[in-house]
């Protein structure tokens, strides 16, 4: 099996994992859960799919995604309107928002980022990781004060476990950012791949070459 | 560069079109929370109670529909509660004394719903009224006599129900305005004593 094939199979297989009644439940019964497991381990499948679709599928929109921008805005979007409250309960509820998430998570979050990072520059990178990071203080933050209830479907307790661990997130991620500025590598070159192709540019010094 | 442009429009039109689906599914930006999406809708659009069979704290059996003809502000308990029904039995005992002369009246009445029906027989629902110590007139506590009653009452309402865990509910508690034609006109906090009479007032019952 090549490479791709067994992505799409992973993605498949997870779908189907997910769309189980019985996972269902389970991943619906705590607000914690849904938000943590549920939704990234739908996007991570469109993610999954989105690696495996040929080069060129990327390379003939890059010139509507230039630094992948565009299809980040969409995952940043899609993503968004899964975090509102009154949607999490509705896709609890009601079957027609439950395949709204099953259909919108994989193909508008996960697999218009994975065809849209590897293009993404540096500072359009920094920029999306700061707003990820903002969301998960900011959402952490509502849901640890918050003495009202904002889902029916879910207690308090659960409402505010899902704060912390919003909180907690957050700051690993923050952690993870500040190492990489402080101690990682950074190939400037690298990161200002190419608009038509999406591949790195050739290393500075060395001569370009052709490639098939 | 053409590229960029192109991802400025594509990106602008995304952004666009997300604000727009957002507007359509938080009602314009007012609702944000299930809770806010119900009380919007009844304002919006009325909400008939259905026609539902209860079983009072005397025991008799009402139609709720026959409550028609003045107004119901309607609340749902279960008489284990030890945490919200209390904050909504207190509140319905001080309207009862707010709201002494339309009751007296029969222009307004007060009904506390059971959700919990297995658990509240007539016998714990009139206990639930005396621990309120309810003056008796115009404040009915009732249960639904059968499952599918129940149902109906908790879907036209908007009630959602969770067992807390710890043999109790969480539920979303509220204090609902019924018209004497049946409909389901607003939906207030409890503690928002002042709002229903304001509303009242507005409605020109008071």
């Amino acid at each position: 099996m090549t490479q791709a094939g067994r992505r799409v199979a992973a993605a498949a297989g997870l779908l189907l994992a997910l769309a189980l009644p019985p996972v269902r439940h389970v991943l619906e019964a705590s607000m914690s859960a849904q938000m943590l497991l549920q939704l990234p381990l739908f996007a991570a499948a469109g993610y999954l799919l989105g690696c495996a679709l040929p080069a060129r599928i990327g390379a003939s929109a890059a010139s509507w995604n230039y630094h992948g921008i565009s299809g980040l805005v969409l995952a940043s979007l899609a993503s968004a309107y899964w975090m509102l409250p009154r949607l999490l309960d509705a896709s609890v509820t009601e079957p027609a928002m439950a395949t709204a998430k099953v259909i919108s998570l994989p193909l508008l979050v996960g697999l218009p980022l994975a065809l849209s990072w590897p293009r993404a520059s540096f500072v359009v990178r920094g920029v999306f990781l700061i707003e990820l990071l903002a969301t998960l203080f900011r959402l952490g933050w509502l849901y640890l004060i918050s003495p009202l209830r904002l889902c029916n479907n879910y207690l308090l307790d659960d409402q505010q476990r899902l704060g912390q661990l919003l909180l907690a997130a957050g700051a690993g991620l923050l952690l993870w950012i500040t190492c990489k500025l402080l101690w990682g590598r950074f190939d400037l070159a690298r990161y200002a791949a190419d608009d038509q192709t999406g591949r790195p540019r050739p290393e500075s010094g060395t001569p370009p070459t052709l490639s098939a | 560069m053409r590229s960029a442009l192109r991802t400025s429009l594509a990106s602008a039109a995304l952004v666009l079109s997300g604000a727009a689906l957002l507007a359509g599914a938080t009602d314009g930006f007012r609702a944000f929370t299930a809770e806010a999406a119900r009380r919007i809708a009844v304002r919006e659009r009325s909400v008939m109670v259905p026609r539902v069979m209860l079983e009072t704290q005397s025991g008799e059996r009402i139609e709720i529909t026959d409550l028609r003809g003045r107004w119901l502000l309607v609340d749902f308990i279960y008489t284990g509660c030890t945490t919200l029904c209390l904050a909504l039995g207190s509140d319905f005992a001080r309207l009862q004394d707010d709201l002494a002369g339309p009751i007296a009246q029969g222009r307004v009445r007060l009904l506390s719903i059971s959700f919990d029906p297995s658990n509240d027989p007539p016998r714990e629902l009139a206990a639930y009224l005396r621990r309120f110590h309810s003056r008796g007139a115009g404040w009915l506590a009732a249960r639904p006599t059968n499952n599918a009653g129940l149902a109906e009452l908790k879907q036209r309402f908007g009630i959602t129900i969770l067992p807390d865990g710890f043999g109790g509910y969480a539920h979303n508690a509220a204090i609902h305005l019924v018209d004497p034609q049946g409909r389901i006109v607003e939906i207030v906090d409890l503690g928002a004593r002042s709002e229903i009479i304001e509303s009242l007032r507005r409605f020109g019952v008071t």
